[in-house]
């Protein structure tokens, strides 16, 4: 219908669409009309697509309607009814879909080459096979370590790393053998190479991330989607389709960098997250011996009077905040110092949370103006002029012994300076250790109160002891 | 020798002009336009703000499901060749697979945007 020019065109214009959908995320007012460019940008590729390539029977059109509608209506089901608290696992649900995705495309083109124009007299270019054969495997790696990304953020799989023996070597014997196949499947065009590098791929994934401890898990979200990226862009050299390469790119670009971000924030690098092992039982059992230690304990009354009579005070959400769905809560209670004429702001450090950005979210849903919410770098030397630091599901991220402490697993990590103010007042459900392992000296300081008990809850009771 | 061997080199570089038209293998120019696309990525991202991290990591996971052109293409496919059913029935997974994540990422995204509000 369309010529193969004008369709690489109009391809051409949904990438650069694409591009201006993640530009527009630089700003919360842009970033709906951003959104909407994407969405511009997935509709043109998608008609082009249909009116280059027209279907020449009823039945395939009939499959395409019947596979964008099922496919469509799950995810905009989906995409109403997920809890918020719940986009760590639904973001590392999406991206083993795209790894499936790109599996699936691969193995369609390995079994008809011709209509993807990729093969002469029914031979396929070995080009083309190297390109399929590594969108493949990154595609199939996505797929299974993001099925247990996903596991372990909804709970349904340990969150501690779990170890096997000499787990190394075994990564990096499937490698080499994936690269091996890769190398014979470009010569030989073996289907059955393909699907060796496949199941060895899915393996790869799976042992790779079973190691990796929970808090870690923005990282490898981060990393998956980077991954997810990569495989779409080898999909889109074997099709020579410009707007899957512009978006495998750009994708995998960003996830890079939100890793890069992430590991920055923990002060870890990216290959020791990679290797995981990191935050379990071995490191809790040093800190157990300190934990005899006094310290001060408050009830909901004793917060609600000082934070009343504070002029400031900064709120340090953590992950607990969102197990405990404590958001609105919280939104409540800054709401009323608000009505006493008390200064609210709130910090988030990057690594608060499971994933990038995860308690911006929250803050949103509940209603807290994005203007109120500051990151570490731009609101750390406030705490000094603070009355009260609020920290509510937070642990490592105010740990001081961050700063001072070269002997803790945690030196180095960029913290929040919550011991700056005037009064921390700490919700927990408990004197455990945070997931580092590492006890927090904070806790034990004398202008340090205590608020053991459920966040939600503890908050609901400070908004309550405020009201009289 | 030394003439036959230069004549041979002439030959070979004769046979690779023709077969590609004198052109350059379109490869190159989507290598190009991908490592292009890495650094046009790469600026944008960093000028994301970290409020918004989850939101950009649901609507890259959206865009990525632009693989949903090759899937396409094979549930299209003439049911000629022996084999050209298994890529039909492959091309109609890749096809749901990609539409939740249209769907889902893009509305998702839309969802948590609209949250985002300024004081007063």
């Amino acid at each position: 219908m369309i010529s193969a020019d004008i369709a690489a065109l109009l391809y051409l214009v949904s990438g650069v669409l694409f591009i201006l959908a993640l530009r527009g995320l630089s700003s919360p007012a842009s970033a709906r009309q951003g959104n909407i460019y994407g969405m511009t940008g997935m509709g043109i590729a998608i008609v082009t697509t249909l009116a280059v390539a027209a279907p020449s029977d009823w039945v395939s059109w009939l499959l395409i309607i019947a596979g964008l509608g099922l496919g469509g209506g799950i995810g905009a089901y989906i995409a109403r009814n997920v809890k918020m608290t719940d986009m760590p696992q639904l973001v590392a649900a999406f991206h083993s879909l795209v790894g499936l995705a790109a599996v699936f495309v691969a193995a369609a083109a390995l079994y008809a080459p011709d209509a993807f124009g990729i093969a002469t007299d029914g031979q396929v270019h070995a080009q083309a096979l190297i390109e399929m054969s590594i969108g493949v495997a990154i595609g199939a790696f996505t797929f299974t370590g993001s099925v247990i990304a996903f596991a372990k953020l909804d709970g349904r799989m340990s969150g501690k790393p779990i170890l096997l023996p000499s787990r190394h070597l075994i990564h990096l014997a499937i490698g080499v053998v994936i690269v091996l196949l890769v190398w014979y499947f470009a010569v030989s065009a073996d289907p059955l190479a393909f699907w060796a590098i496949t199941i060895l791929a899915l393996a790869l994934g799976g042992l790779m991330i079973i190691p990796i401890g929970g808090a870690d898990m923005p990282v490898v979200v981060s990393m998956l989607n980077s991954y997810s990226g990569w495989a779409a862009a080898g999909i889109g050299f074997t099709l020579g389709n410009t707007a899957l390469i512009i978006t495998g790119a750009l994708v995998g670009s960003s996830g890079a960098i939100l890793s890069y971000i992430m590991c920055k924030a923990m002060n870890r690098s990216f290959i020791s997250v990679i290797l995981g092992g990191f935050g379990g039982d071995e490191t809790a059992a040093a800190g157990a011996a300190e934990e005899e230690r006094p310290v001060k304990q408050g009830a909901a009354e004793d917060a609600a009077f000082l934070m009343r009579n504070a002029g400031k005070v900064i709120i340090v959400p953590g992950y607990g905040m969102a197990v405990a769905q404590a958001q609105h809560a919280l939104r409540e209670m800054a709401d009323k110092l608000k009505a006493e004429g008390v200064e609210v702001k709130y910090a988030v450090h990057p690594v608060a949370g499971r994933m990038p950005g995860h308690m911006n979210v929250l803050l949103a849903e509940a209603n807290v103006p994005y203007d109120e919410v500051f990151e570490l770098e731009d609101i750390n030397s406030e705490f000094a002029q603070a009355d009260v630091a609020f920290v509510i599901g937070a642990n490592d991220v105010t740990n001081p012994a961050a700063k001072t402490d070269k002997t803790s697993p945690i030196y180095g990590m960029p913290v929040l300076n919550v011991e700056d103010a005037g009064t921390v007042l700490f919700i927990k459900r408990g004197m455990a250790a945070g997931y580092a392992g590492v006890q927090n000296e904070l806790f034990f300081r004398d202008n340090t109160m205590m608020l053991f008990g459920d966040a939600k809850k503890m908050t609901e009771d400070i908004v309550k002891a405020l009201g009289h | 020798m030394d003439q036959t061997a230069e004549r041979g080199a002439d030959v070979i570089a004769a046979v690779a002009h023709a077969a590609t038209g004198g052109a350059i293998d379109p490869f190159t120019f989507r290598l190009a336009i991908f490592v292009l696309a890495i650094f046009v990525g790469y600026y944008v991202v960093w000028s994301v703000t970290p409020a918004l991290h989850t939101p950009l990591m649901s609507v890259t996971n959206a865009i990525s499901s632009v693989i949903v052109v090759g899937a396409l293409l094979a549930v299209g496919v003439n049911l000629a060749g022996d084999s050209s059913w298994v890529s039909k029935v492959f091309g109609f997974i890749a096809l749901v697979f990609a539409s939740v994540n249209i769907f889902g990422g893009f509305l998702v995204t839309q969802r948590m945007l609209s949250m985002y509000k300024k004081k007063g």
